[in-house]
């Protein structure tokens, strides 16, 4: 048998984190259709990371999401801190160390492509 | 050696095998879960960033998420930008719960409950699965048409007060179109039409070109402004008339109605990928469910085998939620 705390039924707290879910994503959702324009148009963040509010917005409310799935969803929180890691903590330097490499080369494609080039139009 | 010797008395610090001793305190079944979906996530990482690539580098150039997606079932004509597609992340969500609901009924080892929850979650995946065909065949089948230039652009058009237009709305259908397929009797060895648009080049610039409503809007976005895109002038619609080329109805993997040529494809692949992941899901969950009514786990006095496929399942959830967001909301 695998490392179980507890044989009581988790029900009240499977629907808890679905409800949880359901309003991140209607959220999502609703700003996704909106849009405000004060989200959309502000740009925060240094360097690389110069988003605008409303995407900076999708992606931690993603996070959070993704989190919950994993964590209460997937049985995370139950099993062994050493096991947690070596997939959590895998996964997260991976992903974050991929992202910030593509996004500092997408930057230096961006400065190639849009500096001066006597009418190329660049379209692939 | 160690395979069945275990005795407390020699308790050793090297893993000699056998089940009693579980590294990371978890059965090998569940670990070797856990390190496949971690491998597979960073798979669909890599194709996600693939498209996050594209899509800024051609970045003025992009569709508007909100002006593709923008259909509803039974709701013909409607524009409903977002709806569908946030109505099928629900139902993957709400089948992550059942999925959830039936390995916790596991746990306390009732059979019934186990089973109705992993046939409500197969019947979602069912739905999910379903939707994003549909979503497929709007995206091939395509919306207002749209014309291909000589340089690959692709070109909209709209009406006077910025309506989109259909080709259907202005094309002049009563000019004799000049690209039509050949027909059986043309030549000796026959296969088949290439399906043919419904408007030809000819029809679509000769409507232009009588209808001073019409005008084109480009598919770069006004600068400052991703919301909107360039709309030319009445006389500047007329001057790029000799760049067109092709005229683009629907999607394929090589051009699309709605953008840049790229759109499309990394829609249908990387969808694809993760509906191609469902798929799987949903037999794995079939064969898991009939085990289930069969007793097969009741024999076995474990419902660990619920507990992984829940976790494939949660793991296809996940990657949708990020699909979502990247695909569909930034």
């Amino acid at each position: 048998m695998s490392a179980h705390t507890q044989h009581k039924s988790n029900t009240k707290r499977i629907w808890l984190v679905f409800v949880y879910m359901s309003l991140l994503t209607i959220v999502e959702v609703v700003l996704g259709i909106i849009k405000p324009d004060f989200l959309f148009h502000t740009k925060i963040g240094f360097s690389i990371f110069h988003l605008s509010l409303l995407n900076w917005i999708f992606i931690i409310l993603t996070i959070v999401k993704a989190y919950y799935i994993m964590w209460a969803f997937m049985h995370l929180e139950g099993e062994k801190k050493s096991f947690v890691w070596s997939i959590a903590g895998t996964m997260s330097f991976l992903i974050v160390y991929m992202v910030i490499l593509i996004l500092i080369e997408g930057q230096y494609v961006f400065d190639v492509i849009n500096s001066p080039t006597d009418g190329y139009r660049w379209i692939f | 050696m160690g395979a069945t010797v275990d005795s407390v008395a020699t308790k050793q610090k090297v893993w000699g095998g056998g089940a009693n001793v579980k590294p990371f305190g978890a059965s090998y079944g569940k670990m070797m879960m856990w390190y496949f979906i971690l491998s597979d996530s960073l798979t669909f990482c890599g194709f996600l960033v693939a498209y996050g690539f594209m899509r800024f580098k051609f970045a003025e150039s992009w569709p508007i998420a909100d002006e593709v997606f923008n259909h509803f079932p039974f709701m013909h004509g409607v524009d409903a930008p977002m709806y569908y597609v946030a109505l099928m992340t629900f139902i993957l969500i709400f089948s992550s719960v059942t999925m959830v609901l039936a390995v916790d009924a596991g746990h306390q080892m009732k059979k019934n409950k186990v089973a109705t929850y992993m046939l409500l979650t197969i019947i979602g995946g069912l739905v999910f699965l379903g939707s994003q065909a549909w979503e497929w065949k709007n995206f091939i089948n395509g919306t207002y048409g749209a014309v291909e230039t000589r340089g690959g652009e692709i070109m909209h058009f709209v009406d006077a007060d910025g309506k989109k237009l259909a080709l259907a709305d202005f094309a002049d259908t009563s000019v004799h179109r000049d690209d039509m397929a050949l027909k059986r009797n043309d030549g000796a060895w026959f296969l088949g039409n290439k399906s043919t648009t419904s408007v030809s080049l000819n029809q679509v610039i000769a409507g232009l070109e009588a209808n001073p409503d019409v005008r084109i809007r480009t598919q770069y976005t006004v600068p400052g402004n991703a919301h909107e895109k360039i709309i030319l002038s009445r006389e500047e619609s007329l001057a790029r008339v000799g760049d067109f080329n092709y005229v683009v109805e629907g999607a394929s993997l090589i051009r699309n109605e709605f953008g840049h040529k790229v759109f499309a494809n990394l829609f249908f692949f990387i969808t694809g990928f993760h509906g191609f992941h469902v798929s799987v899901g949903i037999l794995l969950n079939v064969i898991i469910f009939f085990n289930v009514l069969l007793g097969t786990y009741e024999r076995r006095g474990s419902y660990e085998m619920v507990e992984k496929v829940g976790l494939y399942w949660h793991f296809v959830d996940l990657v949708w939620v990020f699909v979502f967001t990247f695909f569909y909301l930034v």
